[in-house]
């Protein structure tokens, strides 16, 4: 649908800006507020120039709220839930869609439930796990009566426990546990003209040769887009990490941020610091931006130079 | 070089079966091509020998060694793929030097062989490109050659020309019999283009509905075709059929008009024998109405350059008459077609296999003995 008339241009184009427009404010406003004195931020009216702060309310937010070690907490919990997603759905997919078994699509299918029931909606039993990763296993010998019977036997009673709760395992993997890498590698695979799986054989590449020499390569873009959504992912997490950490050291930066912003029932009365609190939301957002626009380039060159 | 034994080799996908017992033997150094429409099981039987496909019953053996159980690149087989199932991230020295990558050859040594291939096909310049980066038969090239390095025992190539357009098809099929000479491989082509299979066969198999309807060189299959099916397939534009029935007396066959042609040898077989009259456009001649062995009328004339297609209709039969001459006839005239004794084919209606008319030129292979 193609119309080229002035007026539709123009509403089209209005559209757009105000969309564009709407976007951009809230950020505009996070800059104003943070480059300005506290006095300056609560004014009424409200400035909406940028104040001559910026650099004193930086330092400040990043030494109130110990971003530097939160950086480093957070960075580490991004590239391990970006990585491991990354393999993991790949790994996942390749099993799928390479390989004739009877449970292939029940198995594609119990990972694409997963989809419906995102970290949010199961995370008391999730806590549940994450305080003891040998839950299920425990449950599934209780149930079967396994617990009994070794009990009744040998006196001992099996107790498995590994407790998850603040590390970077209880971080990271139920982040990892989600089926939309699976989902985006396998949509990929699909597309794999069967004679280059074909040719591949013939030159003798076992299975593992022809994941890494041909589909690897070849999903780089694919790669890239998972990873960038994975890290910024990841970087934004607050529900988890607020529940499955206590000890500070493993605290994530979303949580951290939120501290910046004090209640009034904590301050007796004072004003918050907002100028404090969106200079750290500065810092905070930065780390997400920069990947996007690095990652955006191999987007981009991955989509123009279509070698299929 | 390996000869490929295969022996009532069948493959059935649950209730159908595509291929329906063949057995074929195909010589060290052969270049055998096997022929047939879409569906009739070529592709199968190919992708059996390459072992990329299960065989449901039967024997595939590559220089004397069963190959049943054997991994696709432990039969030493290499293929040539219809898309050149090129790896399109990967550069042309890249994708030919593969297999001996895999194979865990060093890299100086596989370098050197790699140049060695490319130089063979002429493709040195194209070494540094990607695939998305050559043309159709330099793509064809790079598939050519990575089927080459690997020095393999055979070669298959799957409809390796039906991408290319018509010009380039003609001079890769060029290229593909002199890389054979050069190689002298036992290699084994599928395709359903006939020009394919007649130029490039020393043996040509003809498949029909999972079976082997007639093996021989193109020659022989030309002139003396196994049926009806076999008669119709090969040669273009395709053979005429006229149902007839053998005259003992007459010394030859009548046709459904009631007109006589007569037989030079005829065939042994009893008075009233329902038969198919085959005869090849080009072995036909337009004469006057009446002087020629039927006579027929014009229903449209193909310009071809060289020649020229008439379609003719006798008793509502279609008739193709291939004839050098440009005669200027109008839909509907009458002409007189004479069909030249020598190049009479006899089909049993029946049966649709072909009736021996002339014993002297039939091959002992073909000359079945008819059950009338």
């Amino acid at each position: 649908m193609i119309e080229r008339t002035p007026i539709l241009n123009f509403v089209t184009h209005s559209i757009l800006v105000f969309g564009l427009f709407m976007l951009l404010l809230p950020m505009y406003l996070v800059i104003v507020a943070a480059s300005h004195s506290l006095q300056d931020v609560v004014a009424v009216p409200p400035n909406l120039l940028p104040g001559d702060q910026l650099w004193v309310n930086l330092q400040a937010a990043w030494a109130k709220g110990h971003l530097g070690e939160r950086f480093v907490t957070t960075f580490i919990v991004a590239m391990g839930v970006m990585t491991g997603k990354i393999v993991l759905s790949c790994i996942t997919a390749f099993g799928i869609v390479f390989f004739d078994h009877r449970l292939k699509m029940p198995i594609f299918w119990l990972i694409f439930i997963t989809l419906m029931l995102p970290l949010e909606v199961r995370i008391v039993p999730t806590y549940a796990v994450a305080a003891n990763a040998f839950l299920p296993f425990q449950t599934l010998l209780d149930l079967t009566g396994i617990t009994w019977l070794v009990n009744a036997l040998s006196g001992v009673e099996i107790k498995l426990e590994l407790n998850l709760l603040n590390s970077y395992a209880g971080l990271i993997l139920p982040l990892v546990a989600t089926a939309t890498g699976t989902f985006l590698y396998r949509q990929f695979f699909l597309t794999i003209p069967e004679e280059l799986v074909e040719a591949a054989k013939m030159d003798g590449a076992g299975p593992l040769r022809f994941l890494w020499d041909m589909l690897i390569p070849l999903s780089r873009t694919n790669i890239a887009a998972l990873a960038t959504i994975m890290f910024v992912y990841a970087w934004n997490q607050y529900l988890w990490p607020l529940l499955v950490v206590t000890d500070q050291s493993y605290a994530m930066i979303a949580v951290e941020l939120s501290r910046l912003v004090p209640k009034y029932s904590a301050t007796g009365g004072e004003v918050p610091k907002w100028h404090i609190a969106m200079a750290g939301t500065l810092i905070v957002m930065l780390p997400p931006i920069v990947v996007v626009v690095a990652m955006q380039r191999w987007f981009v060159r991955g989509l123009i130079n279509t070698d299929k | 070089m390996a000869h490929i034994t295969i022996q009532d080799v069948r493959k059935s996908y649950a209730m159908t079966e595509v291929v329906r017992g063949i057995s074929l033997e195909v010589q060290s150094g052969e270049f055998v091509v096997i022929l047939g429409p879409s569906g009739c099981g070529k592709s199968t039987l190919l992708r059996m020998i390459a072992g990329l496909e299960s065989i449901s019953s039967g024997e595939i053996a590559i220089a004397g060694k069963v190959v049943n159980d054997l991994e696709p690149h432990e039969r030493g087989c290499a293929m040539v793929f219809q898309n050149y199932a090129l790896y399109p991230h990967m550069t042309v020295a890249e994708n030919i030097g593969y297999a001996l990558k895999v194979a865990g050859l060093p890299r100086v040594e596989r370098t050197a062989k790699v140049a060695d291939v490319a130089a063979s096909v002429g493709l040195t310049e194209f070494l540094d490109r990607r695939p998305g980066q050559l043309s159709g038969g330099q793509r064809q090239r790079v598939a050519m050659a990575r089927a080459i390095i690997r020095s393999p025992k055979v070669f298959l190539f799957d409809e390796p020309l039906s991408n290319l357009d018509a010009k380039l098809r003609v001079q890769m099929r060029h290229e593909i019999r002199r890389i054979h000479n050069q190689f002298k491989a036992t290699s084994v082509f599928v395709t359903h283009d006939q020009h394919e299979g007649m130029t490039l066969a020393d043996r040509l198999v003809v498949m029909n509905k999972g079976t082997i309807e007639q093996v021989g060189s193109p020659a022989e299959i030309y002139d003396h075709p196994a049926s009806v099916y076999v008669a119709g397939f090969i040669g273009s534009p395709a053979m005429n059929f006229l149902p007839a029935h053998v005259s003992v007396p007459r010394r030859g066959v009548v046709l459904e008009s009631g007109q006589l042609v007569p037989l030079a040898s005829p065939p042994n077989l009893s008075d009233g024998h329902l038969v198919h009259l085959g005869i090849r456009p080009e072995h036909t001649t337009l004469v006057r109405a009446g002087a020629g062995t039927i006579d027929a009328q014009i229903d449209m004339i193909e310009e071809l350059g060289a020649s020229r297609l008439c379609n003719l209709l006798f008793e509502d039969i279609p008739i193709c008459v291939l004839t050098e001459e440009r005669p200027d006839l109008a839909t509907g005239t009458t002409v007189g077609v004479d069909l030249h004794p020598q190049r009479l084919h006899l089909f049993d209606a029946a049966t649709g296999r072909r009736i021996p008319n002339d014993p002297a030129t039939v091959p002992a292979s073909i000359a079945r003995p008819i059950s009338a």
